[in-house]
């Protein structure tokens, strides 16, 4: 069969044409650390283009297979780089509407026989065209009830995952050593992700630049006293149980904020757009987490 | 004889990419798809069997071919067409609905004749696949 096919193939216009640099660069710009994944998330982009230009030269070769396992502790930012990553396929062309469908083990499996199947297939309706992301995947397999429902989720998911690779893209996601257990009870799963992602627990910096990109995105800011103090805290956090990464950031702003609040009221003056948007090291202070130290 | 009804049906059979287009224009407006298939595909038979529920929220109209493709598979004998509802408050009604599969041989229908009284004659159609009970036509 002759086919015309141009020479060559310019693989910077290729990665103008998808705008997926301006995807990477908001990515590097609004996610702080994480540099193992936006590394292997650049090397992802750039396999898919260079797949997509072998594909414009004739060159055969099976699509890529795109699902991905997302593995980390919580808060290290799994379900905002999915988001993203379905952005990125979206613009690179390799799923459809590039929306994400996030679920856990609930809306997968069901209550009762025969319940479990048409559950799994809607979840799996709604996410074609997209990626689909299920968190805590780990929760699908129990292997302590061999009549658990869970099993017949996994076997659909597994089909469905194989038969409509063009469809959707499914993102597993979970702590590593309990979906490393998982991967092992079910080989199927493993051999089906080409992608898998761990995502480091960030440093204090990291955490202390988050907490302030925070802020700045909802117009707060700290004062220089509440900066150090701000450190200190995200050090004693780490050491408390429930440790969560960044959702701990995030939770101990909101608890900050409210705080403020309540200042801003009980000082009963007239308050400026300066006082409206300082956090101060008082607003932290009154944290547990300072007491228990 | 083949039959004509609902959208497109005059047209060629729709490939999958076309149906998908369909059901893709159908999602962008807002309208939920459902699938439907029946043996007996009379003009007036306006209640098909449902295959499944109808399906909302939908992003991609791949959902809905990969329905369709498992209707076909499991009744390939059958008429299958596609539905498209609008829900928006005072439409409430089906919008658009096409044939997306149907059998191989289609005997088409017999016109019948009946004499009522003063010699005046009632007319009316029946599929001659309908002398074949339910599940056993158009094999």
């Amino acid at each position: 069969m002759t086919m015309d096919h141009p020479a060559g193939v310019d693989l910077q216009a290729l990665l103008r044409e998808a705008n997926v640099q301006e995807v990477l660069d908001q990515l590097d710009r609004e996610l702080i650390g994480l540099v193992p994944v936006k590394q292997r998330i650049r090397e992802i982009a750039a396999y898919l283009i260079v797949s997509k230009a072998r594909a414009s030269l004739g060159l055969t070769g099976a699509a890529p297979s795109l699902h991905m396992s997302f593995t980390g502790n919580p808060g290290t930012g799994k379900t905002t780089v999915a988001l993203r990553m379905a952005e990125i396929l979206h613009r690179l062309g390799y799923v459809r509407k590039g929306h994400l469908v996030s679920v856990t083990r609930d809306d997968l499996v069901g209550q009762y026989i025969g319940h479990t199947a048409p559950k799994t297939k809607e979840v799996l309706k709604r996410a074609m065209g997209g990626v689909l992301f299920i968190d805590e995947a780990y929760y699908l397999y129990r292997p302590e009830n061999e009549r658990d429902y869970g099993q017949e989720a996994i076997e659909i998911l597994l089909q469905v995952m194989e038969n409509q690779r063009d469809d959707l893209v499914v993102i597993l996601a979970g702590y590593k050593d309990r979906m490393d257990t998982f991967f092992r009870s079910n080989p199927g799963f493993s051999s089906r992700i080409a992608h898998h992602i761990d995502f480091p627990d960030y440093d204090d910096d990291e955490l202390v630049q988050i907490a302030e990109l925070m802020l700045g995105q909802q117009d707060y800011r700290f004062d220089d006293e509440a900066l150090a103090v701000f450190r200190e805290y995200v050090a004693l956090r780490r050491r408390q149980p429930h440790f969560a990464n960044a959702r701990s950031v995030r939770n101990a702003l909101d608890r900050a904020r409210l705080r403020q609040a309540n200042r801003l009221f009980a000082s009963g003056a007239t308050v400026t757009r300066e006082m409206l948007s300082t956090l101060s090291a008082a607003d932290l202070r009154a944290s547990r987490v300072f007491n228990a130290a | 004889m083949r039959i004509t009804q609902g959208a497109f049906s005059f047209l060629p059979d729709l490939t999958d990419a076309e149906i998908r287009a369909q059901v893709d224009y159908a999602l962008s407006r807002g309208w939920a798809c459902s699938v439907e298939h029946t043996d007996d595909a009379h003009p007036r038979n306006t209640y098909w069997d449902m295959w499944g529920l109808p399906m909302f929220d939908l992003k991609d109209g791949a959902a809905v071919l990969f329905e369709v493709n498992a209707c076909r598979k499991a009744h390939p004998g059958h008429y299958i067409k596609v539905n498209a509802f609008d829900s928006t408050r005072g439409v409430e009604s089906m919008v658009l609905s096409f044939i997306v599969h149907r059998p191989a041989d289609e005997p088409g229908f017999a016109l019948v004749r009946q004499e009522t009284g003063g010699r005046n004659i009632r007319y009316t159609t029946r599929g001659y696949a309908a002398d074949q009970p339910a599940g056993r036509r158009y094999r």
